[in-house]
């Protein structure tokens, strides 16, 4: 073997010239490794082979007249951008190629961006400055982040918008989410501009739940709230038997009574649940609260909780009281104080009473509570986290009890403990950690929701927006949302607005709910008569509608507190409420106006003025508007909707001076008694 | 040499790609075999693109009198990156084999091929559809159920009752894509923004230009194209020739 190697090299260097030649041919050879490596590159391989794609295409010339060979790099400094992806997917801004499915050479699909301002890697993920198709797609090491998959790419948006824009839907129910189940009570989320989320769920406060409910109950609710009410927010922690046991003897222990004591008075008429149930119906219950009905399905709002067993779980007197006056049973709940009487109370309670749910608590039979079981309950309250929800005697919220998860959607996965069999990526990470938060360690406090898969496509879509790129990014990119404004209305009838809690459903300046509709201009939107007639006895402005105004059973000088209020201080200042007098309309203006509705317009395809031939019923009825609205508001109001009322469906017809004018002519002259709701389709 | 390197290549890639979306083969075998297959729904749903639809595919074996069969192997195959969970199974005893689709990352219509074997061997297919929405399609559908369906949809449901039967000129739905697909986009954006009776349609349909912002109006056209059926050919374009 020696002897051979010898020859060798006698053979290669063995006098000067041999020298000299071999050392060129290796020098040589040397030299050409580095072009050839550059020839055989994966983006030379694949910038040849879209080439050869649209050598046969009809528009070839200007498609490759287009195309840019070489190694293509977006770079934006400011937002931190170095993207080589445009080497390989050369056709993203072709859209005649958009019948090609074959990847990387398919055009990127319409988006609100251009390419060039953001680059590839602020939405897809992956690795921009990589030029092999592995190191770009999938590399999963520690600083570095695998492509998103599509499933998740609204969460890209959510890095900068705040203000859920109409185009990522999943996004902005992931955050709804969020909100709704209460995620934020227990994990911090800031926005990028620092806002904190804010819960929606409005867990109830337990200082005096003794007077609510029974033990019982509570216990076979937190076995498992779902087994109560289908569409109850609160988690299912999966405690044992003995916890629950100690967690509901604790729960009872803490309560206090109420004060003003509850008056264990009985309601003033016997049961008559058909009544009792009209009375529901009436009051539109439904808007706010949601039951099952018989076949099964749950109907009414997700405002306050489910009823469709509630006879199982509150008192009577509890009830009664609740019925009487909530706010003195919870001073902020959003439930409006109804005037009703003590028969209609009767009613209500036993109507309510009657739904039940025999088989909750049937197997429930708890000893009287030792003091050990107490104390453990507490020690279990305090583990558990219950008050970062829910309030208790003596017992203080505790701070940042979950982990912040401000930037949980850049989180490294070096600094993840996986559970077994979970896909080694962040998306299938933050989901099993929400599906199966036990199957991480058994010491998991985090409890266990049930959420569909489309929820929970949704929720991992908005925990991956929190990234450290959406905190970096320069502020003018930035979209804030709009922040719920801390509007009061001052003086008596503030004081009444909030015992009826209008802004559960209305929004008036930034502030309330978006049920009803936003109050901001209504003083110069309705005639004073009107106004108070229907805060009085609120009748059918919608018959379609199945969430609308209940009736409050106000006194007079209630209404007219209210009515005064709106009509002095909910005044647009883009016109003046009176300027457009009835009396200036002439017959001629009203017929050439009814004849826009009918024809130009053909505004009876959503509105009804004459309920015997119109049918529209999108929009609110009109066979009153003349005595309800204002002249000048409907002739604004039909110049540009959304200027007076922003989420209006009506659409802006941009309809002429003269058009306005006869329309609200016609309009005015409509003040016809309602008809009797109901009969259509 | 290069072209035989550029083979060994393009099946190495082939191979990879092959790997990303296993293929879990179980080796079931077939207990009972049917002579039909029968979609008993989950077709022709629509979903975001990559997102899992919200109702499984449900695919029957029926045999020659028209009753289920249980214990047939089913297997489905389909186009893109869509991942069918499982891909191949057997009925149970109602007959029926469901399955979870998740779409794949591009827009448009994805084909889902079902197949089990009669007696004899033969295989017996079923073709389902499903639509996948890009971004624009998705925000067209989200504008679209906010502004659009309440007349243009005829069915209701108990949240929202359909205005469709109190037209004069009854409006066409979304999916109707037998009419839809022969007006160009420029007369579906026209009608949209300056209503019906800009193009000589019903005056009932009202002008959205004031309210919804050109961007919008391409959405809702986008999304009216994806949900045709029969499904829409862009014209106009240029096709490779295969």
């Amino acid at each position: 073997m020696g002897r051979k190697l010898a020859a060798l090299y006698r053979f290669l260097f063995g006098d000067s010239v041999r020298a000299f030649g071999s050392l060129s041919l290796i020098l040589l050879v040397c030299l050409a490794v580095v072009p050839a490596k550059d020839h055989f590159r994966e983006w030379i391989r694949i910038q040849s082979q879209y080439l050869k794609l649209i050598r046969n295409r009809g528009d070839a010339a200007t498609l490759q007249r287009r195309f840019q060979g070489g190694l293509q790099q977006i770079w934006l400094p400011r937002l931190g951008v170095v993207d080589r992806c445009t080497t390989c997917h050369v056709a993203l801004k072709e859209a005649s190629l958009a019948d090609v499915s074959l990847q990387p050479f398919r055009p990127h699909p319409v988006i609100p961006h251009s390419l060039d301002q953001f680059g590839c890697v602020f939405c897809h993920r992956g690795q921009g400055a990589a030029t092999t198709v592995e190191e770009a797609h999938s590399s999963t090491k520690a600083w570095e982040q695998p492509l998103l998959p599509a499933r998740y790419l609204e969460s890209s948006c959510g890095q900068c918008h705040q203000d859920a824009p109409a185009g990522t839907p999943q996004l902005n129910r992931g955050r709804k989410l969020l909100a709704r189940y209460g995620c934020v009570n227990c994990h911090t989320l800031l926005s990028p501009g620092g806002a904190r989320m804010k819960a929606t769920d409005d867990p109830p406060e337990l200082t005096h739940i003794a007077q609510k409910t029974t033990r019982e109950w509570i216990f076979a609710w937190l076995k498992n709230p779902q087994a109560y009410a289908i569409s109850a927010t609160m988690p299912n922690f999966e405690l044992s038997d003995a916890d629950a046991r100690d967690l509901s003897a604790f729960l009872i222990d803490q309560s206090t009574p109420i004060s003003p004591a509850i008056e264990a008075k009985p309601p003033a008429s016997a049961d008559d649940s058909q009544a009792g149930a009209t009375l529901y119906g009436e009051s539109f219950c439904a808007s706010c609260h949601a039951a099952q009905n018989a076949a099964g399905i749950l109907t009414g709002g997700d405002v306050g909780p489910e009823l469709t067993s509630v006879g199982s779980k509150v008192k009577p007197e509890w009830l009664l009281a609740w019925l009487r006056d909530p706010h003195q049973l919870d001073p902020n709940t959003a439930m409006p104080h109804y005037r009703f009487n003590e028969k209609q109370i009767g009613l209500l309670a036993s109507f309510l009473e009657s739904k039940t749910d025999s088989d909750f608590t049937a197997n429930v039979h708890l000893e009287a509570a030792t003091k050990e079981q107490i104390e453990h309950g507490r020690t279990l309250v305090n583990e558990r986290g219950c008050a970062s929800c829910h309030l208790f005697n003596g017992i203080k919220r505790p701070d940042n009890f979950a982990p912040e998860l401000t930037a949980v959607g850049s989180r490294p996965l070096a600094k993840i403990v996986f559970a077994p069999g979970v896909p080694y990526d962040l998306p299938s990470y933050l989901e099993a950690k929400i599906r199966e938060p036990h199957s991480f360690g058994t010491a998991m406090k985090m409890p266990k929701f049930t959420f569909s898969t489309s929820q929970m496509e949704a929720l991992v879509t908005a925990l991956l927006a929190q990234t450290d790129r959406g905190a970096t990014v320069p502020a003018e990119l930035r979209v804030e949302g709009h922040p719920e404004s801390d509007y009061q209305p001052a003086g008596s009838a503030g004081k009444l607005m909030d015992d009826l809690r209008c802004f559960s459903c209305h929004s008036i300046n930034g502030r309330g709910g978006d049920m009803a509709p936003d109050l901001t201009w209504e003083g110069s939107s309705v005639q004073r008569a009107w106004l108070l007639g229907f805060l009085k006895d609120p009748n059918t402005l919608r018959p379609a509608l199945i969430r609308r105004m209940p009736r409050f059973n106000l006194t007079d000088a209630e209404a007219a507190t209210l009515t005064d209020y709106i009509m002095t201080v909910y005044q647009t200042p883009a016109f003046d409420a009176s300027s457009l007098p009835a009396s200036s309309f002439t017959a001629a203006d009203r017929e050439h106006g009814r004849q826009l509705f009918y024809s130009k317009y053909a505004c009876q395809s959503c509105h009804i003025v004459d309920p015997n031939n119109d049918k529209g019923y999108i929009g609110p009825t009109l066979t009153v508007v003349g005595v309800q609205r204002t002249a000048a508001w409907i002739f604004h109001y039909l110049k540009d909707p959304q200027a007076l009322r922003p989420a209006t469906l009506e659409p802006n017809q941009h309809i002429s001076d003269e058009d306005a004018r006869a329309l609200t002519a016609f309009l005015m002259a409509q003040t016809k008694t309602p008809p009797q709701p109901g009969g259509k389709k | 040499m290069r072209r035989r390197w550029l083979a060994s290549a393009s099946v190495l890639l082939a191979m990879t790609s092959c790997n990303r979306t296993p293929d879990k083969r179980v080796s079931a075998q077939p207990k009972a075999f049917g002579a039909a297959l029968v979609e008993m729904g989950g077709g022709l749903q629509t979903g975001p693109v990559g997102t899992v639809l919200d109702q499984p595919l449900v695919v029957q074996v029926n045999d020659a009198q028209g009753s289920p069969v249980a214990g047939a192997l089913v297997t489905l195959r389909a186009g893109g990156e869509t991942i069918l969970t499982p891909s191949t199974g057997l009925t149970g005893d109602d007959g029926q084999l469901s399955v979870t689709c998740q779409l794949g990352s591009a827009a448009g219509r994805y084909q889902i091929l079902a197949a089990t074997t009669d007696k004899s061997g033969k295989p017996v297919t079923l073709r389902l559809e499903e639509i996948a929405l890009g971004y624009q399609q998705n925000l067209g559908r989200q504008l679209s159920e906010r502004y659009c369906s309440r007349c243009h949809d005829p069915e209701s449901s108990a949240e929202r009752v359909s205005n469709y039967d109190n037209l004069t000129v009854k409006p066409h739905s979304f999916t109707d894509g037998a009419f839809l697909n022969s007006v160009s986009n420029t007369d579906l954006a026209a009608i949209t923004t300056y209503g019906g009776a800009a193009r000589s349609k019903s005056a009932e349909m009202p002008s959205y230009g004031g309210s919804l912002s050109k961007t919008d109006i391409e959405a809702l056209v986008a999304y009216m194209r994806a949900m045709a059926s029969p499904p829409y050919r862009a014209k106009g374009l240029i096709y490779a020739s295969e």
